[in-house]
């Protein structure tokens, strides 16, 4: 029976609006590959859907090391390295951080501790916007407008709610008997985070890396206000390649810059996706 | 090994007092066992020693010093919980030795203790494996073994057996028993199953809604129990009760039924309202009784029947020891052994002594 329900008029149907839809919502992105391997001349051609007769990587080369940012022409590869130098600092610190403090908050229960996070909480939801100005004067009175500190220091306060609701919430589910067993064997409060804690976090460390380095490297507000052209991240060099109004537009290489750009996120979501939801709590309680 | 004493001991939660004005003495070597229904307070007079619960007030000495203030690692205890609370990403070997390599211990010695305390609970072709690859009995005996590498002079346990399927508690908790006899340690033991009160103790504290209700040995509380309270909660079926007074002949004589109590009876309470308690095995059915009934209903146990017996409006519970055959509806004659009786005052709930 099972054997015959694959081939049901209704599962016909479900598969064929899958199907349509990720062509649909697959369609911009093979434009834009199959753009970024032509030539302007066949692009001048007009036919947008159509493979490249010609294929050739010289947009890809462009756009890595050659093309015009404001000012200098070298591509977006700094901006690359710049992002690099943002994201990976900017993922470790918050989620540090937000683990030792959404296991402060579930375990230790310091005094005052239901304010501090709602507090956080209210955090959360006021938008960035809304704080750039003082951050920017803030961040000028200590001179870290412009610097790698600087920019990895505002993503960190900002990403400071959600990482600490995230681990407080993960460590909620810990049987709190674990953490008692811990105290009577003389773990202090680094130990047990350390010893304990720690390793049993691997799958939302997984899912708050995830958050964290794609919401970093998708930044471009932030980039744009606090970065100057020595560290501006790879959005904003995108935006100024695409931008340029000197010259023609060079249609495949702004699609070359744009996957370029994307590729980051692209391939954390293609690894990452095994690693999610992983019973590592297993075990720890009655099962 | 060492003693436990609690002096004045107040705890209040979330604004509730929880335990109040609560003294208690366990000697060293005991094996202690807090008893009583869920929500009387046992956890939590356990994690107060423990030190994982704050004292409102008070004192808690252990092994002569006071730790009324100690943090719970400096208190000299091994605990085991109720859901094993082993870590999950360590091996058996590491949970057992995780104490051990915090307080610093020479690799040799965490080796020693680790492989005495796995050879004592069997787990020395586990120590390898990781809590999620243990089945139930195992992994709770790795929490045994964790508290026993830590030589510590009070062991802790709060409802260890409770997550166990009924032959594993069986099996596990003589187990313990023989733990106990083997390391003659001070064992401190919440439940609320009365078997294993009854099996492991030197000594049963019964408590209700953070009161002490009576402490003494389990054949000494069963026997004769302080209340109704503690008449009605230990045993099972539990002990029958009927209402009546007493008169001066030492006559007993409710709605129910009426029983000679003898002449140790005589001259007491007489006149007063009171409370008759009957443990089922003290009722014997057979033609020499005085007391009529007939056979409600019949629960055979294997090695033992229960009988239930109606007499007028109250049910009675007697245990048969043999293979007779009862059907439901049919008459019989019953003795009550008045020497084993209970007899509680109906206003104050408190036993009555004979003199």
């Amino acid at each position: 029976m099972s054997r015959k329900t694959h081939f049901s008029p209704a599962r016909i149907g479900i598969y064929a609006f899958l199907i349509s839809a990720a062509l649909f919502f697959l369609l911009p992105l093979y434009v834009m590959l199959a753009t970024s391997f032509k030539t302007m001349e066949e692009i001048r051609m007009g036919n947008i859907f159509a493979l490249p007769l010609q294929m050739t990587l010289d947009p890809w080369r462009e756009a890595w090391s050659g093309a015009c940012t404001g000012l200098s022409c070298e591509g977006i590869r700094g901006g690359f390295w710049n992002s690099v130098a943002i994201a990976v600092p900017s993922t470790v610190i918050p989620i540090l951080l937000g683990a030792i403090n959404g296991y402060a908050l579930s375990f230790w229960k310091p005094r005052g501790a239901s304010v501090l996070f709602g507090i956080l909480m209210v955090g959360a939801f006021i938008p960035i916007q809304v704080m750039i100005y003082p951050l920017v004067r803030i961040l000028a009175t200590f001179g870290l407008v412009g610097s790698l500190p600087g920019i990895v220091l505002v993503h960190l306060i900002f990403a400071m709610p959600v990482m600490t609701l995230l681990f407080r919430n993960y460590y909620a589910s810990v049987p709190h008997e674990l953490f008692q067993a811990a105290r009577i064997d003389g773990g202090g409060f680094f130990r047990i985070f350390a010893y304990v804690m720690l390793p049993m976090s691997l799958p939302i460390i997984v899912v708050a890396a995830i958050m964290q380095v794609t919401g970093v490297w998708n930044d471009y507000i932030l980039g744009l206000v606090f970065a100057d052209s020595e560290t501006q991240p790879m959005t904003v060099q995108l935006n100024n390649v695409i931008n340029t109004t000197t010259g023609t537009r060079q249609y495949n290489v702004n699609m070359a810059a744009t996957i370029l750009t994307s590729l980051v996120p692209l391939a954390i979501y293609f690894i990452s996706g095994r690693w999610f939801v992983r019973g590592i709590a297993a075990g720890a309680v009655k099962g | 090994m060492s003693n436990v004493r609690l002096r004045d001991l107040c705890i209040n939660l979330g604004g509730n007092a929880i335990i109040a004005d609560l003294d208690l003495a366990v000697d060293e070597g005991e094996f202690l066992v807090l008893l009583g229904p869920s929500g009387c307070g046992k956890s939590t007079l356990l994690h107060s020693i423990a030190g994982l619960i704050d004292v409102t007030s008070g004192t808690v000495e252990i092994g002569g010093a006071d730790m009324t203030f100690a943090d719970p690692s400096e208190r000299g205890i091994g605990m085991v919980f109720q859901s094993y609370a082993l870590y999950p990403t360590m091996t058996v070997e590491k949970n057992m030795s995780f104490g051990l390599r915090i307080a610093g211990l020479p690799k040799a010695e965490i080796a020693q203790r680790v492989a005495r305390a796995a050879d004592m609970l069997h787990l020395d072709a586990l120590l390898d494996r990781k809590p999620a690859q243990l089945s139930g009995g195992q992994r709770q005996r790795v929490a045994i073994g964790r508290a026993l590498v830590r030589q510590a002079g009070v062991f802790l346990f709060d409802e260890p057996l409770s997550n166990l399927d009924a032959k594993l508690r069986a099996e596990l908790r003589r187990e313990l028993k023989l733990l106990h006899q083997t390391l003659r340690s001070t064992m401190i033991y919440v439940t609320h199953d009365q078997v294993e009160a009854m099996t492991l103790a030197t000594r049963i504290v019964v408590m209700r809604a953070g009161k002490v209700q009576q402490i003494g040995a389990p054949a000494d509380v069963y026997e004769r129990p302080a209340n109704l309270f503690v008449a009605g909660f230990l045993g099972s079926p539990s002990m029958n009760f009927i209402d009546g007074t007493l008169d001066a002949e030492g006559i007993f004589s409710g709605p129910v039924l009426d029983l000679d109590l003898g002449p140790a009876w005589r001259g007491h309470a007489a006149g007063r309202e009171l409370v008759l308690g009957v443990r089922p095995e003290h009722i014997h059915i057979g033609d020499g009784g005085k007391l009529q009934g007939t056979v409600e209903l019949v629960e055979p146990m294997g090695n033992h029947q229960i009988v239930w017996i109606a007499v007028g409006e109250r049910k009675l519970s007697a245990i048969v020891n043999d293979t007779r055959a009862f059907t439901a509806g049919e008459p019989l004659s019953f003795a009550i052994d008045a020497d084993r009786i209970s007899l509680f005052d109906k206003a104050s709930e408190q036993r009555l002594a004979t003199s």
